[in-house]
């Protein structure tokens, strides 16, 4: 057994893995990593399941102390991790020797990083999955949807392999990154206004602010829904709805599980884990992409996991 | 019925069965639900039901989207509505009090009716369990009597106790837990709508029926119910 202690956190540090499934029938969000990618890639380094519970620290304020020596994996944003005062780049694992500090001051490139520990974190699984979901009380270190706290201590029961890995350079996802984000076109697009569908492909969204793990709004031109109020049903995730103000929202793992707002479709895995680096302000362009080929490129990409 | 498969997401499809909320709905949408179930078996990672649609969510390393189209085909042909009796029908204890349910005044000038009236009429029926959604546990039932429907707040409240019951338009439902709403509320209910402990988790399921039974402020505290006024908690 190994253990970390905490010594700082703040509201937005979560522990995750990929969220609960077979429960949303009963009206239970997903959850689980943002950035799946990152979360991906951070087990990945040391040889674990890919959805292997992790912290999420999101923007920094996140500090422990290793009670014993430990070897752990970093990857997603660069939040200025320092280990001991020394810089520490995401994207590799490493050991961090009993008494060493390992502290995340502010965001350099991105916003989400990803800590795993050899095996995932310790945590119970509450309907499933380690993932927290302060709404809803589930999951996290006690199994009650609680953030990480100061105080607290994060512990990995597997014996850490014995090298550090990097990950190579062309495999490391590229934060600043423009070009569009995919979005799956469906559910009502067909009923949106001719221009608001020219609108939603050609024009610069804004990253509102207004952004927690349910959902993030974008800013720009409003887009008209012409057809009828709907009936709620099942949503997605990464469904670009639109409320009665036309200022689109894209829902994140934390959604609720049925909705009555009309969507454009919903943005690609791989559009998400980019959209989940953004910070508030942001610029992003959407791009339209059928089901059939959003498939392909995605299986394409997941063979990168397995290739390693 | 005419039957839709759309498009919402790389890896979900939306199984369209009809178009408006109806209560004989109800024994296709499960007979659905089944067969959908029994046909993507372990390639299903979600199934989510509403009044009209079921998504489905499926493994997409296993299925590609025409494959998971044909299952959604070949599963839906033929199918004929589960009229089994399977449903359990509830009975939810409610303490009907204007400290825990603000909103009985409101009803009551808006339909004419006294408060007790308006007590008696919503407590008066049998209601079905349409869908399950908005937090764990939360079930959305109706229909109520059409003098009762008025729409929901015009501002949501940011807490709403465990257990508050109310009305948003000719829907009713209690609230699993606290969280932000902006139904109407009447009243208060001391059951523990979702569990983790329990088998299948959410007392309610779609199909299920419920009936509301009116108690005294002594019964719902002997029930286990927290009779902290609304306000006390906000």
């Amino acid at each position: 057994m190994s253990r970390l202690s905490i010594e700082a956190s703040t509201p937005l540090c979560l522990l995750q893995d990929a969220g609960r499934f077979g429960v949303r029938h009963l009206g239970v969000t997903q959850g689980g990593a943002l950035d799946w990618r990152s979360m991906s890639w951070a087990n990945s380094l040391l040889g674990n399941e890919l959805d292997a519970p992790v912290v999420e620290i999101t923007l920094g304020g996140f500090s422990v102390l290793a009670e014993d020596d430990c070897l752990l994996a970093l990857a997603g944003a660069d939040l200025g991790a320092q280990l001991d005062g020394q810089a520490l780049a995401p994207w590799r694992s490493f050991k961090l020797r009993k008494g060493q500090r390992l502290r995340f001051t502010q965001p350099l490139l991105g916003a989400r990083a990803y800590l795993a520990a050899p095996g995932g974190f310790d945590a119970p699984k509450v309907l499933g999955s380690s993932a927290t979901v302060l709404r809803e009380e589930l999951g996290g270190l006690d199994g009650m949807g609680r953030a990480l706290v100061e105080g607290a201590t994060l512990s990995y029961a597997t014996d850490a392999p014995l090298l550090t890995r990097e990950l190579p350079f062309e495999q490391v996802p590229d934060f600043k990154l423009d070009s569009p984000l995919d979005l799956v076109i469906g559910a009502q697009i067909g009923e949106f206004s001719g221009q608001s569908l020219f609108d939603a492909f050609n024009s610069v969204w804004t990253l509102d602010s207004r952004a927690d793990r349910m959902g993030i709004r974008l800013l720009g031109t409003a887009l008209e829904y012409q057809g009828k109020p709907m009936i709620s049903e099942g949503i997605p995730l990464g469904a670009l709805q639109v409320p009665p103000d036309g200022q689109p929202i894209v829902l994140l793992n934390d959604r609720q599980t049925i909705g009555g707002y009309p969507r454009l479709g919903a943005l690609t895995p791989l559009a998400l884990a980019r959209l989940a680096q953004c910070l508030p302000g942001a610029k992003v362009r959407l791009r339209p992409v059928v089901q059939d080929v959003a498939h392909r490129q995605h299986i394409e990409y997941l063979r990168r996991f397995s290739d390693r | 019925m005419k039957l839709r498969i759309e498009v919402v997401a790389l890896d979900c499809l939306m199984v369209r069965l009809f178009d408006d909320i109806a209560e004989a709905n109800m024994p296709w949408m499960l007979a659905a639900s089944e067969n959908l179930r029994a046909a993507f078996g372990a390639h299903l990672i979600d199934l989510v039901p509403s009044y009209t649609t079921l998504m489905v969510h499926y493994e997409l390393t296993a299925l590609s989207p025409a494959q998971a189209r044909e299952l959604i085909s070949s599963a839906l042909i033929d199918l004929s509505p589960n009229t089994r009796t399977g449903g359990q029908c509830h009975v939810l204890p409610v303490w009907y009090d204007l400290s825990v349910g603000p909103e009985l005044s409101l009803l009551s000038q808006r339909s004419g009716l006294t408060v007790d009236e308006v007590i008696r009429r919503h407590s008066g029926r049998e209601y079905q369990v349409f869908a399950l959604g908005f937090a764990p546990g939360f079930a959305f039932m109706g229909l109520v009597e059409e003098v009762l429907a008025a729409p929901r707040l015009n501002t949501p409240r940011k807490k709403v106790a465990a257990g508050s019951v109310g009305i948003a338009e000719r829907q009713t439902a209690a609230y699993p837990v606290v969280s932000p709403g902006g139904w109407n509320l009447i009243g208060r209910t001391p059951a523990r709508l979702f569990d983790r402990e329990r088998d299948g988790y959410s007392l309610m399921q779609p199909g299920d029926t419920v009936r509301f039974e009116a108690v005294s402020h002594a019964e719902f505290i002997n029930l286990g119910g927290d009779d902290t006024p609304l306000e006390a908690q906000a």
